[in-house]
């Protein structure tokens, strides 16, 4: 990356960045999913009013082609880990994947595209993994702006794909 | 007890029924405890003026992300697969905003022998800003199945 540091305009693109990109990081492991989980996240994202019962009636939900309880499809099993450095505030490590790095003193959460697989049910346990995919550098009305694309992968019990989530940071 | 929505029953064009919520701490708060997502400016007006939103604290993007799935969910039906749903975070939830999801079919087509249906979303706030605009891309039943 030495060649666009010494241009007229210096990338925004760090060295580590470049090493990492592609590789997935180590995998990550969730508590088991139970009922009760699943439950509370209905209520919470459907609140104040009533979640649908195929996210917390079982006989209701054993009529449908899910034959059993499905979780909320942004409901995420990684929050509410026991181990967390620094015992700090923000969201749970291990759901979403890192910010990928990179220059630019300025950071936005540029959104996320999700592709779904299996849905999650009570017992499930996740597993998760994170990769920068890539990066696109350009002129934007914020300046030289770098667009980051950080993409987690999460899987069952079965190796069944649950999500793929694309999330976009923007540095500017 | 929902509702199915079938292939044959959808067109271009087509709305998704108006879904709301009215957004302040009982719902914030309610959403940081599932997702453990204990963000100061989520939780304290002093915070959130601090990360420079003039009215305080504001909501959570993932908040509203949900709020796609469930107007998706709740139009569709539990036969419905959701199979990807995208969205950019354009602008501030703020406290006492009434969020409404929208979307409009701009798709319907059998591909690799499933029934897609395919629309563009939003979550659009009381004043009519468009704060998380986004697609999504739904398999549902179809009679002919």
């Amino acid at each position: 990356m030495t060649d666009a540091a010494e241009g007229p305009r210096e990338s925004m693109v760090s060295p580590e960045m470049a090493e990492r990109k592609g590789v997935w990081g180590e995998s990550r492991s969730s508590y088991p999913v139970t009922a009760t989980d699943i439950r509370r996240w209905a209520i919470a994202v459907y609140w104040p009013e009533r979640p649908p019962p195929i996210f917390w009636d079982e006989d209701y939900a054993a009529t449908t082609r899910w034959g059993g309880i499905i979780a909320p499809q942004d409901f995420n099993p990684f929050a509410w880990p026991v181990e967390r450095p620094g015992m700090g505030g923000g969201p749970p490590r291990g759901a979403l994947g890192g910010s990928g790095g990179g220059g630019g003193r300025r950071i936005m959460n540029g959104g996320q595209t999700d592709t779904y697989g299996v849905p999650i049910r009570p017992g499930d346990v996740i597993s998760a993994r994170s990769r920068l995919r890539d990066w696109e550098e350009r002129t934007t009305r914020l300046g030289e702006t770098l667009f980051v694309f950080n993409e987690t992968e999460w899987t069952n019990q079965d190796g069944q794909l649950v999500k793929r989530r694309v999330s976009n940071t923007i540095r500017y | 007890m929902t509702t199915n929505l079938y292939f044959e029953d959808v067109s271009v064009g087509d709305q998704l029924p108006a879904w709301s919520r009215r957004t302040d701490f009982m719902s914030w708060n309610r959403f940081a405890a599932v997702n453990d997502e204990f963000v100061p400016f989520h939780m304290d007006d002093e915070a959130g003026r601090a990360a420079l939103n003039e009215a305080g604290a504001f909501g959570m993007g993932n908040l509203r992300y949900a709020y796609l799935l469930n107007a998706l969910r709740d139009w569709a039906g539990d036969e419905a697969e959701i199979r990807e749903v995208g969205c950019e975070y354009r602008a501030i939830n703020q406290k006492g905003d009434v969020l409404t999801v929208t979307g409009t079919v701009t798709d319907c087509r059998v591909e690799d022998g499933e029934h897609r249906v395919y629309l563009d979303v939003n979550v659009v706030n009381q004043d009519g800003a468009a704060t998380c605009p986004g697609h999504a891309v739904l398999v549902v039943p179809s009679r002919a199945a």
